[in-house]
């Protein structure tokens, strides 16, 4: 049943071109079939302890992504599986990181909130809420330090954002002129409090104001508009201008987590995200009104992604556990 | 077409009650309608359709409890979609019957694909590697020896690495400017710069993560704590960002890093900045944990420490900052971490201790020895990985062991040293271990009860006497 979000021209919304349209659409459908997969899987027990599932907020992690260049390091909260995937981390990898097997990314030793990938600058997956942003300030500092032309993109949530190693942090990027961007992904629940209930001041783009770093909000379910806040936001770290923050306006569908009841909302509120702001069904009635695709075309990549998230489930399925010896390795760096 | 299985809704949920439908057989259903609500123990949670379809068959009554995961509850068929044969289901099935559609994850029970971890019976593990730490270097023949404070061989030993190797840098709390709360990173900022000698605002848990970050991007910081105190603010980012990366990363991130500064207890300054840490850090894996006691050491184990690939707890101590000790003059003198130094051979009594303990032992060592107790006293200078066998050789000889240190009992040093003893020796001995530790107390202010507090010279004769049933 196709749902039919709004796709009118709004002026100032920057237009994507037909590649950033397609390549955002894929994107995006990756990370929400992926994680329905996950979704399906952690229901059959296959997949244990937290899963913290990115479904709604496919937009923000896309559009920033696809405002980066090679070389820029990202590091995120627990929330990470659509951040891999964006980056361009096997699917295969991360699905069997969520099942516990020697083929994971982390080899089985890490789960869902512990991955990381040293050839595609993604840090994790950190699994304290708040720890990512004094470490992804250091990303930059070490960018900084060797003269290296790299951006960090740091990313935590409304929740992590009452954490004071946060303004630690601010503090120290904006005094060194670190090129850090700060992206906030306020969905609007901090597991189950809502930003009001925690949040004295709940504009979070003017937390960083009383260090005099730029901020601004966003809507982060328009990969148009995360795209281009992005590209301000990166330039103006790289040009050493210091750090700036974004604060994406974002919603995520599912719980949490997998155990989350959603008892501190209403199922309007989440019907009426998905049905008037779904951040893929948007890019999908751009392409088609835009001609850039049709529903054939995109049903095939729809099946194309299908194939992928498959195929990781099957390996993730049928790849072994580590061997026990695994147990032992990797606690120290043998000098 | 999917069959509908009972979920687990939570890391520990086996089964469920499935408490209320709310679709009934031919409903046409879209992604997310809510087909049933499940009761587990802790919440009432709802099921959402994944894919659109007609509900074919409810296959579970409401009400019903127990509902074991993975159950198969309903058949939802998509469209053009036929109902095929439903296999005869099991209570505890794993898995459902729907070849075809989805790929292993609906095909029915067998190998891999359906069990879970818990299910499986782990593998034997052999135990821990044993880590084995080289004996220190021969020093050149006539290398010449020169007295040097603590605090000198520090600073020698940052300055040297910091020259060979532009990816140190110093970052903390008036490091740079003020040459160093303690004077130990005295002159480096003339030497290296403002972009290697870095002063930081008071913020612990923030210039700790930014290190730890900065070495996961493959430099190698030492941070400086004013005291060891101050980094319980940031003992997150040591343990769960710093010590765990390697390893819960696969082998792929890691955190070359030097956190060092002041440990145990400084003088008449309280509670709040007494404190022994060494059993703390010493208890986590995935930190190397040292702890010198003379100049010397003190010298070769940091340079080790800041060229070793791991984060190292480097733990100093106040007290002994001024103390002076002779240190070979030579290039590039480093010493090997997770060592023991034996600092006085002996057959009658074993007494281990590191850091300022080192110095009660010292000075007991020195009175029981003109008294006739021939001692062998050693010095564990690395705290993880602990160098068992170089106290276990020691307690086969001798029979009796004694340990030393400022911190609290329990948990402590010498509890682990008492197990290991009594793990590798027990036949050996032939009498119980004793500890010597700081009382089980906050730190007081009052001088005689800082007094009280501490270990004495006395309390080790006194222990020594008791293994050795002199007294």
């Amino acid at each position: 049943m196709a749902r039919k979000p709004a796709a009118v021209a709004v002026p100032n919304i920057p237009e994507l071109t037909e590649a950033q349209e397609l390549q955002a659409y894929r994107s995006m459908l990756l990370i929400r079939r992926f994680e329905e997969k996950a979704g399906q899987m952690y229901g059959m027990g296959l997949i244990g302890g937290f899963c913290h599932l990115y479904i709604g907020q496919e937009a923000v992690v896309t559009g920033i992504t696809m405002a980066t260049i090679e070389g820029d390091a990202q590091i995120t909260g627990y929330r990470d599986h659509g951040h891999m995937l964006v980056m361009g981390l096997d699917p295969k990898g991360v699905m069997a990181e969520l099942t516990g097997r020697s083929g994971g990314l982390s080899k089985g030793k890490g789960g869902s909130m512990h991955m990381f990938s040293n050839e595609h600058r993604f840090y994790g997956g950190n699994g304290i809420v708040g720890a990512q942003v004094p470490l992804g300030t250091g990303l930059a500092f070490a960018a900084k330090y060797r003269g290296e032309n790299t951006v960090s993109l740091a990313y935590f949530g409304d929740g992590a954002a009452n954490q004071g190693q946060v303004y630690e942090a601010f503090n120290m990027a904006k005094l060194w002129s670190l090129p850090v961007v700060y992206i906030i992904e306020n969905n609007k629940y901090a597991m189950g409090t809502s930003i009001e209930r925690a949040s004295a001041t709940t504009d979070l783009s003017l937390r960083g104001a009383s260090f005099g770093i730029p901020g601004e909000q966003v809507d982060g379910m328009d990969v148009r508009l995360v795209l281009e806040a992005s590209e301000r936001a990166i330039e103006h770290a790289r040009s050493g201008k210091g750090p700036y923050i974004l604060e994406m306006l974002t919603y995520r569908y599912r719980g949490h987590s997998m155990s989350d009841p959603a008892k501190y909302r209403s199922k309007d509120e989440v019907t009426k995200y998905r049905a008037e702001r779904d951040p893929i069904e948007q890019v999908k009635a751009r392409i088609i009104e835009r001609q850039f695709g049709t529903e054939e075309s995109l049903k095939a990549i729809e099946a194309e992604v299908r194939a992928i998230v498959n195929e990781a489930a099957d390996f993730a399925t049928s790849n072994p556990e580590p061997e026990a010896s695994e147990l032992w390795t990797d606690i120290t760096v043998a000098a | 077409m999917p069959t509908i299985l009972m979920p687990a809704l939570s890391p520990t949920m086996e089964e469920g009650k499935l408490s209320k439908w709310l679709v009934k057989e031919g409903d046409i259903v879209s992604p997310g309608d809510v087909l049933a609500e499940i009761e587990t123990d802790k919440a009432t949670m709802e099921i959402e359709a994944i894919d659109a379809g007609t509900v074919s068959k409810l296959l579970i009554a409401e009400g019903t409890e127990g509902v074991k995961i993975n159950t198969a509850i309903a058949m939802v068929l998509g469209e053009g979609e036929t109902p095929g044969e439903l296999p005869p289901q099991a209570p505890d099935q794993i898995g459902s019957a729907d070849p075809g559609d989805e790929g292993p994850l609906n095909a029915p029970a067998q190998g891999e694909t359906s069990v879970t971890a818990e299910a499986k019976a782990p593998a034997p593990v052999a135990a821990a590697p044993k880590s084995v730490a080289e004996a220190d270097p021969d020093l050149p023949e006539g290398v010449e020896m020169v007295e040097m404070t603590v605090r000198q061989a520090l600073n020698e030993a940052m300055a040297e690495e910091m020259r060979r190797d532009k990816d140190v840098f110093i970052i903390g709390e008036e490091v740079a400017e003020y040459q160093g709360a303690y004077k130990i990173t005295q002159n480096l900022l003339q030497e290296f710069g403002p972009q290697r000698v870095i002063d930081t605002p008071i913020t612990e848990h923030g210039f700790t993560g930014l290190a730890v970050g900065a070495a996961f991007a493959g430099l190698k910081p030492i941070v400086e704590f004013m005291t060891w105190n101050f980094a319980m603010q940031a003992i997150d980012q040591i343990i769960n960002s710093a010590a765990k990366q390697l390893y819960m990363s696969g082998g792929q991130v890691h955190a070359p890093i030097v956190f060092r500064g002041p440990n145990g207890v400084a003088s008449r300054v309280g509670a709040q900045h007494s404190q022994d840490y060494s059993a703390w850090y010493s208890h986590i894996p995935g930190l190397t944990v040292v702890a010198p006691y003379s100049a010397a050491d003190a010298k070769g184990l940091l340079k080790a420490a800041i060229r070793s690939p791991n984060p190292i707890v480097f733990l100093e101590n106040e007290i002994l900052y001024g103390s002076t000790g002779l240190v070979p003059k030579m290039d590039d003198f480093v010493l090997p971490i997770g060592k023991a130094r034996i600092a006085r051979q002996g057959a009658d009594v074993t007494i281990v201790s590191f850091s300022m303990g080192m110095r009660y032992a010292t000075q007991a060592t020195e009175k029981l020895v003109s008294a006739g107790v021939d001692v062998e006293l050693i010095d564990l200078r690395t705290l993880r990985p602990m160098d068992s066998d170089t106290v276990i050789a020691s307690v086969k000889k001798t029979g009796r062991l004694v340990t030393v240190e400022e911190g609290w009992p329990q948990g402590g040093i010498g509890a682990e040293l008492a197990m290991r003893v009594m793990d590798q020796a027990f036949d050996f001995l032939d009498a119980p271990v004793m500890r010597v530790t700081g009382k089980d107390v906050p730190m007081p202010y009052a001088a005689n009860l800082e007094k009280l507090a501490l270990p004495h010279v006395d309390d080790v004769i006194a222990a020594v006497n008791a293994v050795t049933y002199r007294s």
